[in-house]
């Protein structure tokens, strides 16, 4: 599968950023069939439209994430992989982990 | 296109470390990240054999992260230390309750004896009822001030040698922002020190201070350390919380931006004739202080006789109001005599 068929990714949120998202830390999700290939820059969109439950300043700012949040594709940091131009492949793991919350 | 990691031992990296750039793979990245450490401890000389050390622990990242990788440089290089875990329960529903949850399983896990002291029995108070009586804008203050001499008292009673605290780089270039912010001097010169040492008080030293924030979180999911985290219920308000944003968005720009204001701090030096208050003991409970009632005291001092907002702003205005406080009392005083002496 194509990100021209559409994409089954499971999503993670945690050290604290799943509080955004209804305090659920995985998700699941299937992303529609698209002509333009899914990048994170597109699925940050898609999440905060389908996932976010509150507060979309604390999780995008300026189309990317806030700064202080990590990002993860497949355990890999997305500094390496090109960022918000990184194209998702079908069974992707994307993490996002907050480092702004304390102990 | 895996990135191939920055040390050449073949293996695909995992993460871009901000301080360097460099791309390492996880083992080297464990291996940079526990040496630095170590590196910094032996630099700083935090350590002594023998030292009963107390990690502050809060169950969050900082200090879960802190209590392990002491537990294995105290292993790998024979430091002798005897570590223990000291936590303080500030009395916050929902926040501190649950995070105390992960400081339990922390005992467990790195075999740590641990001890929770809690603000009510230390002061008669927890920060929910502190909350109520001086609302959401100061609370920190008291919360922040009550800490920082609850960790001395806590170290006193389990009569350890040091205590080591999770501060992290991107806390202490905050802190420096902060107090550059506010103008605030004498905290400003000892904010960057890596060890705090005063007269009568245990000294406190930071293992995690060039630590990256980043990297403390990315070491913790790649070891799968469990810790806590959460924002304090109260802390929306925090001054502190400003300066961080502005910080972060700084570090997106340059990401050196953290060590360059830790080395701006560590080499400012203040004028000769620049007043500093001198560090003295607190004629009430005996703890250092910079005037002679401390400023947790002077604050339980307002909680207790329903002035809550004594110790709050310039210490001017706390001596105004507790000489009006004095005066009141003497008149209440001799009128009762008064009173007593037609009876």
């Amino acid at each position: 599968m194509t990100g021209k068929d559409g994409l089954n990714l499971l999503i993670e949120f945690s050290g604290g950023a799943e509080l955004l998202f209804n305090k659920i830390k995985k998700h699941n999700v299937s992303l529609p069939k698209s002509e333009i290939p899914w990048t994170i820059e597109k699925l940050l969109v898609w999440i905060k439209d389908n996932l976010l439950a509150e507060k979309p300043e604390m999780f995008i700012q300026d189309d990317s994430v806030r700064p202080g949040i990590l990002v993860l594709v497949n355990d890999s940091d997305w500094e390496l992989l090109g960022q918000l131009e990184y194209e998702l492949q079908n069974n992707d793991n994307v993490m996002f982990i907050s480092t702004l919350h304390g102990g | 296109m895996p990135v191939s990691c920055s040390a050449k031992c073949g293996n695909n990296a995992v993460l871009k470390r901000p301080k360097t750039g460099d791309a390492l793979c996880k083992e080297c990245f464990f291996w940079a990240f526990e040496t630095e450490v170590h590196s910094t401890i032996q630099g700083g000389q935090l350590f002594k054999q023998g030292d009963v050390v107390a990690v502050a622990a809060s169950g969050g990242k900082d200090s879960t992260v802190l209590a392990y990788v002491l537990k294995l440089l105290d292993e790998r290089y024979n430091y002798g230390l005897k570590l223990v875990l000291l936590s303080i329960d500030e009395g916050i529903t929902g926040y501190r309750d649950d995070s105390l949850e992960t400081v339990k399983q922390n005992r467990d896990d790195y075999e740590m004896p641990l001890t929770i002291l809690s603000y009510k029995e230390l002061y008669g108070w927890t920060m929910d009822e502190i909350v109520e009586q001086i609302g959401r804008k100061n609370n920190c203050t008291f919360c922040g001030v009550f800490r920082r001499q609850a960790l001395d008292r806590g170290a006193a009673l389990l009569s350890v040698d040091k205590v080591a605290t999770g501060h992290n780089a991107d806390d202490i270039a905050e802190t420096v922002l902060m107090n550059v912010l506010r103008g605030d001097i004498a905290r400003l010169r000892r904010c960057t020190a890596i060890a705090t040492e005063s007269e009568g008080s245990i000294p406190r030293v930071k293992p995690l201070k060039y630590t990256y924030e980043k990297e403390i979180v990315m070491y913790a999911y790649f070891k799968k350390l469990v810790y806590f985290s959460t924002e304090c219920v109260f802390a929306p308000n925090a001054y502190r919380g400003y300066a961080r944003t502005f910080l972060k968005d700084l570090e997106k720009i340059r990401p050196s931006v953290i060590m360059d204001i830790i080395h701006s701090g560590e080499r400012l030096s203040v004028r000769d004739n620049v007043r500093m208050p001198t560090r003295i003991t607190c004629t009430r409970c005996g703890l250092v202080a910079s005037q002679a009632i401390c400023k947790a005291c002077t604050l339980l001092e307002g909680l207790n006789r329903g002035l809550p907002r004594l110790g709050i702003g310039k210490e001017s205005k706390t001596n105004r109001m507790r000489a009006q406080l004095q005066s009141a009392e003497a008149a209440s005083d001799s009128a009762k005599r008064s009173a007593g002496d037609e009876f």
